[in-house]
Protein backbone atom coordinates (compact mmCIF):
# COMPACT_ATOMS: atom_id res chain seq x y z
CA UNK A 1 0.00 0.00 0.00
CA UNK A 2 1.35 3.31 -0.95
CA UNK A 3 0.65 5.89 1.71
CA UNK A 4 1.34 9.48 1.45
CA UNK A 5 1.01 11.97 4.50
CA UNK A 6 1.22 15.50 3.72
CA UNK A 7 2.39 18.04 6.52
CA UNK A 8 3.52 21.59 7.10
CA UNK A 9 6.01 23.32 9.83
CA UNK A 10 4.03 25.72 11.39
CA UNK A 11 5.48 28.06 14.29
CA UNK A 12 4.94 26.60 17.77
CA UNK A 13 1.74 27.79 19.47
CA UNK A 14 3.70 29.33 22.02
CA UNK A 15 4.91 31.84 19.78
CA UNK A 16 4.36 35.30 19.94
CA UNK A 17 3.35 36.43 15.99
CA UNK A 18 5.31 39.77 14.93
CA UNK A 19 4.88 41.50 11.61
CA UNK A 20 7.02 42.21 9.25
CA UNK A 21 7.79 45.67 9.55
CA UNK A 22 6.40 46.41 5.94
CA UNK A 23 3.20 43.86 7.09
CA UNK A 24 4.29 41.41 3.76
CA UNK A 25 4.30 38.62 6.10
CA UNK A 26 5.45 37.90 9.86
CA UNK A 27 8.87 37.41 11.05
CA UNK A 28 9.97 34.40 10.50
CA UNK A 29 13.43 34.22 11.93
CA UNK A 30 14.04 33.13 15.76
CA UNK A 31 10.42 31.16 15.39
CA UNK A 32 10.27 27.64 17.04
CA UNK A 33 9.24 25.57 14.32
CA UNK A 34 6.89 22.70 14.79
CA UNK A 35 5.29 20.12 13.16
CA UNK A 36 1.20 21.47 12.74
CA UNK A 37 -0.13 19.66 15.58
CA UNK A 38 -3.06 18.18 13.77
CA UNK A 39 -0.63 16.98 11.09
CA UNK A 40 0.67 14.65 14.06
CA UNK A 41 -2.65 12.54 13.92
CA UNK A 42 -2.40 12.06 10.22
CA UNK A 43 0.91 10.74 10.89
CA UNK A 44 0.02 8.47 13.57
CA UNK A 45 -2.80 6.90 11.17
CA UNK A 46 -0.28 6.34 8.49
CA UNK A 47 1.43 4.37 10.44
CA UNK A 48 -0.95 2.47 12.17
CA UNK A 49 -2.40 2.17 8.31
CA UNK A 50 1.12 0.81 7.41
CA UNK A 51 1.03 -1.62 10.53
CA UNK A 52 -1.77 -3.42 9.61
CA UNK A 53 -1.33 -3.47 5.91
CA UNK A 54 1.97 -5.61 6.19
CA UNK A 55 4.51 -4.36 2.54
CA UNK A 56 3.15 -0.76 2.99
CA UNK A 57 5.38 2.31 2.39
CA UNK A 58 4.74 5.95 4.17
CA UNK A 59 5.90 8.83 2.16
CA UNK A 60 5.99 12.13 3.81
CA UNK A 61 5.43 15.10 1.82
CA UNK A 62 6.02 18.74 2.81
CA UNK A 63 5.83 22.57 0.82
CA UNK A 64 7.53 25.36 2.51
CA UNK A 65 11.39 27.01 3.54
CA UNK A 66 14.47 24.87 3.41
CA UNK A 67 15.98 26.34 6.57
CA UNK A 68 15.17 22.99 8.42
CA UNK A 69 13.78 20.09 7.93
CA UNK A 70 12.56 19.36 11.07
CA UNK A 71 9.40 18.25 10.78
CA UNK A 72 10.22 16.00 7.80
CA UNK A 73 12.74 14.23 10.43
CA UNK A 74 10.44 14.07 13.05
CA UNK A 75 7.67 12.14 10.93
CA UNK A 76 11.24 9.24 9.59
CA UNK A 77 11.84 9.14 13.19
CA UNK A 78 8.12 8.52 14.06
CA UNK A 79 8.72 6.12 11.14
CA UNK A 80 7.74 7.13 8.37
CA UNK A 81 9.71 5.45 5.46
CA UNK A 82 10.49 8.07 3.28
CA UNK A 83 10.22 11.99 2.78
CA UNK A 84 9.92 14.82 0.16
CA UNK A 85 10.47 18.13 0.36
CA UNK A 86 9.17 20.83 -2.19
CA UNK A 87 11.44 24.18 -1.53
CA UNK A 88 9.29 27.15 -1.37
CA UNK A 89 8.24 30.35 0.80
CA UNK A 90 6.60 30.24 3.80
CA UNK A 91 4.07 32.36 2.63
CA UNK A 92 2.55 30.11 -0.57
CA UNK A 93 -1.33 30.10 -1.04
CA UNK A 94 -3.40 26.67 -0.58
CA UNK A 95 -3.87 26.57 -4.44
CA UNK A 96 0.22 26.54 -4.92
CA UNK A 97 0.48 24.26 -1.71
CA UNK A 98 -1.68 21.60 -3.40
CA UNK A 99 -0.52 21.49 -6.33
CA UNK A 100 2.90 20.72 -5.84
CA UNK A 101 1.73 18.17 -3.30
CA UNK A 102 0.21 16.60 -6.61
CA UNK A 103 3.60 17.44 -8.39
CA UNK A 104 5.42 15.60 -5.65
CA UNK A 105 3.09 12.57 -5.70
CA UNK A 106 3.25 12.60 -9.35
CA UNK A 107 6.99 12.48 -9.62
CA UNK A 108 7.60 10.10 -6.98
CA UNK A 109 6.59 7.65 -9.11
CA UNK A 110 4.15 5.73 -6.60
CA UNK A 111 0.00 5.65 -7.21
CA UNK A 112 -1.25 6.56 -3.70
CA UNK A 113 -4.06 4.04 -2.08
CA UNK A 114 -4.43 7.47 0.81
CA UNK A 115 -3.58 10.69 1.74
CA UNK A 116 -3.52 11.16 4.86
CA UNK A 117 -3.43 15.36 5.75
CA UNK A 118 -3.98 17.15 9.31
CA UNK A 119 -7.28 19.19 9.05
CA UNK A 120 -6.12 22.55 8.91
CA UNK A 121 -2.05 24.38 9.69
CA UNK A 122 -2.94 26.31 12.80
CA UNK A 123 -0.90 29.10 11.08
CA UNK A 124 -2.82 30.69 7.66
CA UNK A 125 -5.48 28.01 9.14
CA UNK A 126 -6.82 28.11 5.53
CA UNK A 127 -8.27 24.67 5.54
CA UNK A 128 -8.52 24.42 2.20
CA UNK A 129 -5.35 21.81 1.20
CA UNK A 130 -6.99 18.22 1.65
CA UNK A 131 -9.95 19.27 -0.33
CA UNK A 132 -7.57 21.11 -2.87
CA UNK A 133 -5.46 18.12 -3.32
CA UNK A 134 -8.52 15.52 -3.53
CA UNK A 135 -10.06 17.99 -6.28
CA UNK A 136 -7.18 18.29 -8.50
CA UNK A 137 -5.88 14.57 -7.77
CA UNK A 138 -9.31 13.41 -8.68
CA UNK A 139 -9.85 11.55 -5.56
CA UNK A 140 -12.82 11.40 -3.02
CA UNK A 141 -11.90 12.93 0.72
CA UNK A 142 -12.92 13.12 4.11
CA UNK A 143 -12.33 15.79 6.55
CA UNK A 144 -12.38 16.83 9.90
CA UNK A 145 -12.13 12.90 10.89
CA UNK A 146 -12.26 11.74 13.98
CA UNK A 147 -12.08 8.00 13.75
CA UNK A 148 -10.71 5.67 10.72
CA UNK A 149 -11.35 2.34 9.72
CA UNK A 150 -9.81 0.48 7.13
CA UNK A 151 -10.01 -3.03 6.11
CA UNK A 152 -9.01 -4.45 2.53
CA UNK A 153 -8.78 -0.72 1.14
CA UNK A 154 -12.11 -0.10 2.39
CA UNK A 155 -12.18 3.03 4.99
CA UNK A 156 -15.08 3.91 7.27
CA UNK A 157 -14.77 7.28 8.59
CA UNK A 158 -16.50 9.17 11.42
CA UNK A 159 -16.65 13.09 10.85
CA UNK A 160 -17.18 15.45 12.97
CA UNK A 161 -20.03 18.24 12.31
CA UNK A 162 -21.93 20.56 14.23
CA UNK A 163 -22.63 20.35 18.05
CA UNK A 164 -20.87 16.82 18.43
CA UNK A 165 -22.82 15.16 15.48
CA UNK A 166 -20.95 13.22 12.92
CA UNK A 167 -21.78 11.87 9.66
CA UNK A 168 -20.02 7.88 8.91
CA UNK A 169 -18.60 7.83 5.56
CA UNK A 170 -17.70 4.72 3.77
CA UNK A 171 -15.37 5.10 1.11
CA UNK A 172 -12.75 2.73 -0.90
CA UNK A 173 -9.58 3.89 -1.11
CA UNK A 174 -7.90 6.03 -2.57
CA UNK A 175 -8.85 9.09 -0.93
CA UNK A 176 -7.96 11.94 1.02
CA UNK A 177 -8.12 12.02 4.75
CA UNK A 178 -8.25 15.11 6.82
CA UNK A 179 -7.52 14.56 10.45
CA UNK A 180 -8.67 15.55 13.53
CA UNK A 181 -7.69 15.99 17.34
CA UNK A 182 -9.60 12.52 18.81
CA UNK A 183 -7.94 9.80 15.72
CA UNK A 184 -5.40 8.97 17.89
CA UNK A 185 -2.67 8.96 20.34
CA UNK A 186 0.61 10.14 18.04
CA UNK A 187 3.48 8.33 19.06
CA UNK A 188 6.48 9.59 20.02
CA UNK A 189 9.88 9.39 18.11
CA UNK A 190 11.99 7.06 19.93
CA UNK A 191 15.98 7.73 20.24
CA UNK A 192 16.62 4.46 17.84
CA UNK A 193 13.92 5.86 15.74
CA UNK A 194 15.79 9.59 15.11
CA UNK A 195 19.05 8.05 14.89
CA UNK A 196 17.55 5.77 11.61
CA UNK A 197 15.62 8.69 10.13
CA UNK A 198 19.30 10.26 9.55
CA UNK A 199 19.26 7.30 7.24
CA UNK A 200 16.15 7.42 5.48
CA UNK A 201 15.98 9.32 1.91
CA UNK A 202 14.57 13.00 1.77
CA UNK A 203 14.36 13.70 -1.71
CA UNK A 204 14.02 17.70 -2.47
CA UNK A 205 12.69 19.13 -5.42
CA UNK A 206 11.97 23.01 -6.40
CA UNK A 207 8.36 23.96 -7.45
CA UNK A 208 9.31 24.24 -10.67
CA UNK A 209 10.26 20.86 -10.52
CA UNK A 210 6.53 19.87 -9.84
CA UNK A 211 4.64 22.57 -11.88
CA UNK A 212 4.35 25.16 -9.13
CA UNK A 213 4.91 29.02 -10.49
CA UNK A 214 3.89 32.13 -9.36
CA UNK A 215 0.66 32.09 -12.07
CA UNK A 216 -0.23 29.55 -9.79
CA UNK A 217 -0.60 31.97 -6.95
CA UNK A 218 -4.85 32.62 -6.31
CA UNK A 219 -5.06 34.55 -3.03
CA UNK A 220 -2.28 37.71 -2.19
CA UNK A 221 -2.04 37.99 1.68
CA UNK A 222 -0.20 41.52 3.09
CA UNK A 223 -0.75 44.03 5.15
CA UNK A 224 -0.21 41.80 8.49
CA UNK A 225 -0.71 43.63 11.62
CA UNK A 226 -1.64 43.10 15.08
CA UNK A 227 -5.07 42.79 16.27
CA UNK A 228 -6.33 46.08 17.94
CA UNK A 229 -5.77 45.84 21.80
CA UNK A 230 -9.09 45.86 23.48
CA UNK A 231 -9.04 48.36 26.27
CA UNK A 232 -8.66 47.54 29.53
CA UNK A 233 -11.90 45.90 31.35
CA UNK A 234 -13.25 46.32 34.19
CA UNK A 235 -12.30 43.60 37.42
CA UNK A 236 -14.07 42.76 40.74
CA UNK A 237 -12.96 41.24 43.88
CA UNK A 238 -15.30 38.46 44.25
CA UNK A 239 -13.26 36.35 46.67
CA UNK A 240 -15.45 36.92 49.98
CA UNK A 241 -18.36 35.26 49.62
CA UNK A 242 -20.53 38.38 51.32
CA UNK A 243 -19.49 40.40 48.49
CA UNK A 244 -20.47 37.66 45.39
CA UNK A 245 -24.13 38.20 45.26
CA UNK A 246 -23.89 42.04 44.77
CA UNK A 247 -21.23 41.62 42.06
CA UNK A 248 -22.27 38.77 40.04
CA UNK A 249 -25.51 41.67 39.99
CA UNK A 250 -23.49 44.43 38.96
CA UNK A 251 -21.88 42.39 36.00
CA UNK A 252 -24.88 40.92 35.08
CA UNK A 253 -26.20 45.08 35.18
CA UNK A 254 -23.28 45.84 33.02
CA UNK A 255 -23.68 43.12 30.37
CA UNK A 256 -27.61 44.21 29.74
CA UNK A 257 -26.83 47.89 30.01
CA UNK A 258 -23.27 48.73 29.13
CA UNK A 259 -22.30 45.94 26.51
CA UNK A 260 -25.62 44.96 25.53
CA UNK A 261 -25.26 41.53 25.11
CA UNK A 262 -27.81 39.52 27.07
CA UNK B 1 -21.71 45.66 -10.06
CA UNK B 2 -20.73 42.21 -9.75
CA UNK B 3 -22.97 39.07 -10.40
CA UNK B 4 -22.68 37.39 -6.67
CA UNK B 5 -23.95 34.24 -5.27
CA UNK B 6 -24.07 33.40 -1.93
CA UNK B 7 -24.36 29.24 -0.92
CA UNK B 8 -27.52 29.31 2.18
CA UNK B 9 -27.64 26.30 4.48
CA UNK B 10 -31.22 25.69 5.29
CA UNK B 11 -32.21 23.45 7.66
CA UNK B 12 -36.07 22.81 8.08
CA UNK B 13 -37.21 26.69 7.76
CA UNK B 14 -34.34 28.20 9.50
CA UNK B 15 -31.59 29.84 7.28
CA UNK B 16 -28.24 29.62 8.90
CA UNK B 17 -28.08 33.49 10.02
CA UNK B 18 -24.28 34.22 8.58
CA UNK B 19 -26.18 34.10 5.12
CA UNK B 20 -28.11 36.79 6.63
CA UNK B 21 -24.83 38.40 7.24
CA UNK B 22 -23.21 37.58 3.76
CA UNK B 23 -26.28 39.49 2.19
CA UNK B 24 -26.35 42.40 4.52
CA UNK B 25 -22.63 43.15 3.31
CA UNK B 26 -23.18 43.15 -0.01
CA UNK B 27 -26.11 45.48 -0.13
CA UNK B 28 -26.07 47.02 -3.64
CA UNK B 29 -24.86 44.14 -5.61
CA UNK B 30 -26.56 41.71 -7.66
CA UNK B 31 -26.82 38.85 -5.04
CA UNK B 32 -28.27 35.91 -6.06
CA UNK B 33 -29.13 33.35 -3.19
CA UNK B 34 -28.33 29.22 -3.52
CA UNK B 35 -29.47 26.30 -1.81
CA UNK B 36 -29.34 22.76 -2.15
CA UNK B 37 -31.98 20.58 -1.36
CA UNK B 38 -35.96 22.60 -0.39
CA UNK B 39 -35.99 26.47 0.27
CA UNK B 40 -39.27 26.81 1.92
CA UNK B 41 -41.59 30.35 1.10
CA UNK B 42 -40.85 31.28 4.33
CA UNK B 43 -37.16 31.43 3.90
CA UNK B 44 -37.69 32.79 0.52
CA UNK B 45 -39.41 35.93 1.80
CA UNK B 46 -36.74 36.51 4.37
CA UNK B 47 -33.91 36.11 2.23
CA UNK B 48 -35.53 38.90 -0.14
CA UNK B 49 -35.84 40.58 2.54
CA UNK B 50 -32.30 40.82 2.93
CA UNK B 51 -31.50 41.43 -0.80
CA UNK B 52 -31.55 38.28 -2.65
CA UNK B 53 -33.07 38.73 -6.27
CA UNK B 54 -33.41 35.41 -7.22
CA UNK B 55 -33.29 32.18 -4.83
CA UNK B 56 -32.22 28.91 -6.37
CA UNK B 57 -33.32 25.67 -5.17
CA UNK B 58 -31.02 22.77 -6.61
CA UNK B 59 -33.01 19.52 -6.36
CA UNK B 60 -32.19 15.93 -6.42
CA UNK B 61 -29.25 15.18 -4.48
CA UNK B 62 -29.74 13.61 -1.30
CA UNK B 63 -27.35 13.33 1.71
CA UNK B 64 -24.15 15.75 1.46
CA UNK B 65 -21.18 14.90 -0.31
CA UNK B 66 -18.53 17.10 -0.99
CA UNK B 67 -18.03 15.45 -4.21
CA UNK B 68 -22.00 15.89 -5.31
CA UNK B 69 -22.21 19.22 -4.26
CA UNK B 70 -19.67 20.09 -5.88
CA UNK B 71 -20.52 18.25 -9.27
CA UNK B 72 -23.75 19.92 -8.70
CA UNK B 73 -23.07 23.27 -7.66
CA UNK B 74 -20.17 23.71 -10.46
CA UNK B 75 -22.81 23.43 -13.52
CA UNK B 76 -25.24 25.49 -11.72
CA UNK B 77 -22.68 28.47 -11.04
CA UNK B 78 -21.11 27.67 -14.51
CA UNK B 79 -19.83 31.46 -15.94
CA UNK B 80 -22.84 33.04 -14.39
CA UNK B 81 -20.90 34.41 -11.21
CA UNK B 82 -18.09 36.83 -10.34
CA UNK B 83 -18.03 35.58 -6.87
CA UNK B 84 -19.29 33.01 -4.74
CA UNK B 85 -19.76 33.53 -0.71
CA UNK B 86 -20.70 30.75 1.59
CA UNK B 87 -20.45 30.90 5.10
CA UNK B 88 -17.17 28.78 6.98
CA UNK B 89 -19.55 26.54 8.88
CA UNK B 90 -18.67 23.14 8.71
CA UNK B 91 -20.38 22.24 5.66
CA UNK B 92 -18.72 25.23 4.14
CA UNK B 93 -15.00 24.36 5.10
CA UNK B 94 -15.35 21.27 3.89
CA UNK B 95 -17.04 22.12 0.21
CA UNK B 96 -15.65 25.26 -0.70
CA UNK B 97 -12.22 24.46 -1.09
CA UNK B 98 -13.44 21.65 -3.44
CA UNK B 99 -15.46 23.61 -5.16
CA UNK B 100 -13.41 26.50 -5.53
CA UNK B 101 -10.51 24.08 -6.63
CA UNK B 102 -13.24 22.54 -9.53
CA UNK B 103 -12.75 25.88 -10.84
CA UNK B 104 -8.81 26.28 -10.92
CA UNK B 105 -10.58 29.43 -8.88
CA UNK B 106 -9.24 31.19 -5.19
CA UNK B 107 -11.05 31.11 -2.73
CA UNK B 108 -10.45 33.42 0.90
CA UNK B 109 -11.36 31.74 3.66
CA UNK B 110 -12.86 32.14 7.16
CA UNK B 111 -12.79 35.77 6.40
CA UNK B 112 -14.16 38.37 9.16
CA UNK B 113 -14.70 41.34 7.41
CA UNK B 114 -14.38 42.52 3.90
CA UNK B 115 -15.26 45.48 1.16
CA UNK B 116 -16.82 44.91 -2.51
CA UNK B 117 -15.62 48.01 -4.37
CA UNK B 118 -17.45 47.70 -7.86
CA UNK B 119 -16.15 44.16 -8.65
CA UNK B 120 -12.60 44.52 -6.29
CA UNK B 121 -12.79 42.29 -3.62
CA UNK B 122 -10.69 43.08 -0.52
CA UNK B 123 -10.92 41.20 2.68
CA UNK B 124 -9.54 40.87 6.03
CA UNK B 125 -8.74 37.49 7.76
CA UNK B 126 -7.34 36.16 10.93
CA UNK B 127 -4.01 34.30 11.01
CA UNK B 128 -1.84 32.25 13.21
CA UNK B 129 -5.36 31.68 15.13
CA UNK B 130 -6.16 35.33 15.07
CA UNK B 131 -2.26 36.39 16.62
CA UNK B 132 -2.68 38.34 13.54
CA UNK B 133 -4.92 40.15 10.85
CA UNK B 134 -4.18 39.78 6.89
CA UNK B 135 -5.35 41.61 3.83
CA UNK B 136 -6.61 39.30 1.63
CA UNK B 137 -7.58 39.36 -1.88
CA UNK B 138 -8.30 36.70 -5.00
CA UNK B 139 -6.55 36.71 -8.17
CA UNK B 140 -7.15 34.25 -11.52
CA UNK B 141 -10.25 32.99 -12.87
CA UNK B 142 -13.59 33.99 -12.13
CA UNK B 143 -16.03 33.05 -9.94
CA UNK B 144 -13.46 33.82 -6.84
CA UNK B 145 -14.70 32.30 -3.59
CA UNK B 146 -14.85 33.34 -0.31
CA UNK B 147 -16.01 32.14 2.83
CA UNK B 148 -17.22 34.35 5.96
CA UNK B 149 -16.83 33.23 9.63
CA UNK B 150 -20.20 33.41 11.31
CA UNK B 151 -21.00 35.99 14.04
CA UNK B 152 -18.22 38.35 12.68
CA UNK B 153 -20.01 40.46 10.30
CA UNK B 154 -23.06 40.81 12.45
CA UNK B 155 -26.79 41.07 11.17
CA UNK B 156 -27.50 44.43 9.13
CA UNK B 157 -30.11 46.68 10.75
CA UNK B 158 -31.56 48.10 7.50
CA UNK B 159 -30.99 45.58 5.04
CA UNK B 160 -32.10 47.05 1.29
CA UNK B 161 -34.55 44.48 -0.30
CA UNK B 162 -34.26 41.96 -3.62
CA UNK B 163 -37.11 40.45 -5.72
CA UNK B 164 -37.09 37.21 -4.17
CA UNK B 165 -37.77 35.30 -7.45
CA UNK B 166 -37.78 31.63 -6.77
CA UNK B 167 -36.25 29.00 -9.46
CA UNK B 168 -35.61 25.52 -9.32
CA UNK B 169 -32.74 23.52 -10.65
CA UNK B 170 -31.98 19.61 -10.68
CA UNK B 171 -28.86 19.23 -9.82
CA UNK B 172 -26.64 16.29 -11.29
CA UNK B 173 -24.59 14.90 -8.27
CA UNK B 174 -22.64 12.62 -10.94
CA UNK B 175 -19.95 9.89 -9.32
CA UNK B 176 -19.82 10.24 -5.39
CA UNK B 177 -17.25 8.00 -3.82
CA UNK B 178 -17.29 9.25 -0.47
CA UNK B 179 -20.81 9.00 0.99
CA UNK B 180 -22.65 9.19 4.00
CA UNK B 181 -23.41 6.18 5.09
CA UNK B 182 -25.23 7.32 8.52
CA UNK B 183 -25.51 10.94 10.57
CA UNK B 184 -25.09 10.04 14.39
CA UNK B 185 -26.63 12.72 16.56
CA UNK B 186 -24.78 15.41 18.95
CA UNK B 187 -25.30 15.23 22.27
CA UNK B 188 -26.23 18.52 22.07
CA UNK B 189 -28.65 20.08 19.77
CA UNK B 190 -27.13 23.79 20.48
CA UNK B 191 -25.11 25.87 17.88
CA UNK B 192 -22.00 24.70 17.42
CA UNK B 193 -18.87 26.67 19.22
CA UNK B 194 -18.05 28.32 15.75
CA UNK B 195 -21.55 29.78 15.22
CA UNK B 196 -22.75 30.07 18.51
CA UNK B 197 -23.88 33.76 19.56
CA UNK B 198 -23.09 32.64 23.56
CA UNK B 199 -20.30 30.61 25.22
CA UNK B 200 -19.91 29.34 28.42
CA UNK B 201 -16.04 27.60 28.22
CA UNK B 202 -14.79 25.87 31.32
CA UNK B 203 -10.78 25.04 32.47
CA UNK B 204 -8.64 22.94 34.15
CA UNK B 205 -10.04 24.77 37.59
CA UNK B 206 -13.38 22.59 36.57
CA UNK B 207 -11.60 19.80 38.01
CA UNK B 208 -13.60 17.14 36.47
CA UNK B 209 -16.57 16.29 33.72
CA UNK B 210 -19.03 16.26 36.01
CA UNK B 211 -18.22 19.80 37.01
CA UNK B 212 -19.26 21.03 33.55
CA UNK B 213 -22.68 20.40 34.41
CA UNK B 214 -22.72 23.68 36.14
CA UNK B 215 -21.48 25.58 33.18
CA UNK B 216 -24.34 23.28 31.18
CA UNK B 217 -26.75 24.87 33.57
CA UNK B 218 -25.35 28.61 32.99
CA UNK B 219 -25.40 27.52 29.27
CA UNK B 220 -29.10 26.44 29.56
CA UNK B 221 -29.99 29.78 31.34
CA UNK B 222 -28.71 31.53 28.63
CA UNK B 223 -29.42 29.83 25.49
CA UNK B 224 -25.48 29.35 25.01
CA UNK B 225 -23.19 26.82 23.93
CA UNK B 226 -20.44 24.92 26.55
CA UNK B 227 -16.66 24.99 25.39
CA UNK B 228 -13.64 24.01 26.97
CA UNK B 229 -9.85 24.46 27.46
CA UNK B 230 -6.97 23.02 25.91
CA UNK B 231 -5.89 21.85 29.21
CA UNK B 232 -9.58 20.66 30.28
CA UNK B 233 -9.71 18.26 26.97
CA UNK B 234 -6.18 16.86 27.78
CA UNK B 235 -7.61 16.31 31.48
CA UNK B 236 -10.59 14.67 29.89
CA UNK B 237 -13.00 16.63 31.83
CA UNK B 238 -14.59 17.73 28.20
CA UNK B 239 -14.49 16.11 24.42
CA UNK B 240 -12.16 17.06 21.85
CA UNK B 241 -15.09 18.99 20.13
CA UNK B 242 -15.68 21.64 23.02
CA UNK B 243 -11.69 22.85 22.83
CA UNK B 244 -11.70 26.62 21.71
CA UNK B 245 -8.18 27.78 21.11
CA UNK B 246 -5.44 27.86 18.29
CA UNK B 247 -5.63 23.53 18.23
CA UNK B 248 -8.90 23.62 18.71
CA UNK B 249 -12.19 25.93 17.68
CA UNK B 250 -11.83 30.14 16.93
CA UNK B 251 -14.79 30.94 18.06
CA UNK B 252 -16.64 34.78 17.30
CA UNK B 253 -19.51 35.05 20.02
CA UNK B 254 -20.98 37.84 21.48
CA UNK B 255 -20.51 36.92 25.13
CA UNK B 256 -17.47 34.58 26.29
CA UNK B 257 -17.66 33.78 29.60
CA UNK B 258 -14.48 31.98 30.66
CA UNK B 259 -14.62 30.09 33.99
CA UNK B 260 -11.51 28.84 35.60
CA UNK B 261 -9.56 29.48 32.58
CA UNK B 262 -6.05 31.31 32.93
CA UNK B 263 -5.57 32.36 29.44
CA UNK B 264 -2.79 30.73 27.36
CA UNK B 265 -1.75 32.23 24.49
CA UNK B 266 -3.13 29.39 22.36
CA UNK B 267 -6.64 30.11 24.14
CA UNK B 268 -6.66 33.91 23.86
CA UNK B 269 -6.16 33.25 20.54
CA UNK B 270 -8.99 30.95 19.92
CA UNK B 271 -11.18 32.99 21.22
CA UNK B 272 -9.96 36.68 20.77
CA UNK B 273 -12.35 38.09 18.56
CA UNK B 274 -15.49 37.26 21.22
CA UNK B 275 -17.51 41.18 21.33
CA UNK B 276 -17.31 40.67 24.91
CA UNK B 277 -15.64 38.37 27.17
CA UNK B 278 -16.40 37.61 31.41
CA UNK B 279 -13.66 35.87 33.28
CA UNK B 280 -14.00 34.14 36.20
CA UNK B 281 -11.00 32.99 37.94
CA UNK B 282 -9.39 32.76 41.45
CA UNK B 283 -6.01 34.20 40.38
CA UNK B 284 -6.24 37.93 40.12
CA UNK B 285 -3.47 38.05 37.96
CA UNK B 286 -4.10 35.57 34.96
CA UNK B 287 -3.73 36.38 31.77
CA UNK B 288 -7.44 35.83 30.63
CA UNK B 289 -8.03 39.38 32.73
CA UNK B 290 -6.12 41.17 30.42
CA UNK B 291 -8.45 40.38 27.91
CA UNK B 292 -11.85 40.49 29.77
CA UNK B 293 -14.01 43.26 29.65
CA UNK B 294 -15.73 42.18 33.08
CA UNK B 295 -13.48 40.35 34.90
CA UNK B 296 -14.77 38.55 38.29
CA UNK B 297 -11.70 37.06 40.89
CA UNK B 298 -13.13 34.47 42.66
CA UNK B 299 -13.90 30.73 42.89
CA UNK B 300 -16.11 29.42 39.94
CA UNK B 301 -17.76 27.18 41.81
CA UNK B 302 -19.45 29.99 44.10
CA UNK B 303 -19.63 32.24 41.25
CA UNK B 304 -21.13 30.64 38.18
CA UNK B 305 -24.44 29.43 40.42
CA UNK B 306 -24.97 33.05 41.80
CA UNK B 307 -24.57 34.16 37.76
CA UNK B 308 -27.09 31.54 36.88
CA UNK B 309 -29.55 32.55 39.05
CA UNK B 310 -29.12 36.06 38.47
CA UNK B 311 -29.77 35.71 34.72
CA UNK B 312 -32.26 33.77 35.26
CA UNK B 313 -33.99 36.15 37.42
CA UNK B 314 -33.20 38.80 34.92
CA UNK B 315 -34.08 37.49 31.38
CA UNK B 316 -36.72 35.37 32.90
Amino acid sequence: MNIFVCIKQVPDTETKITPKADGSFIETTSIKWIMNPYDEFAVEQALLTKQANSGSTVTVVRVGGVKDTEALRTALAMGADEAILVEGDDNLDSFMTAKAIKGAIEKSGKTPDVVFTGKQAIDDDCLQVPQLVAQMMDLPHVSVVVECNEEGGKYTLKREIEGGAMEVYEVNAPVVIACNKGLNTPRYASLPGIMKAKRKPLTQHSLADVGVSEDDRRVKYSGFQLPPEKPAGKKFDAMEEANQASIVADVVKLLREEAKVI
Amino acid sequence: MAKVLVLAEISGDTVKSVTYEILGKLTGHDVDVAAVGEVPAAAVTELAKYGAANVHSIKGLDNYSPEGYTNALKEFIGSNYDFVFGGATSLGKDLLPRLAGAFEAGLASDVTNFVMDGDNFSGTRPMFSGKCLAKVEISGPKPHFVSIRPNALGMPEAPTAGAGATNEVTGNAGNIRAAIKEIIKGASEKLDLTEANIIVSGGRAMKSAENFKILEELADVLGATVGASRAAVDSGYAAPSMQVGQTGKTVAPTLYIACGISGAIQHLAGMRTSKVIVAINTDADAPIFTKADYGIVGDLFQIVPILKDELKKVLG
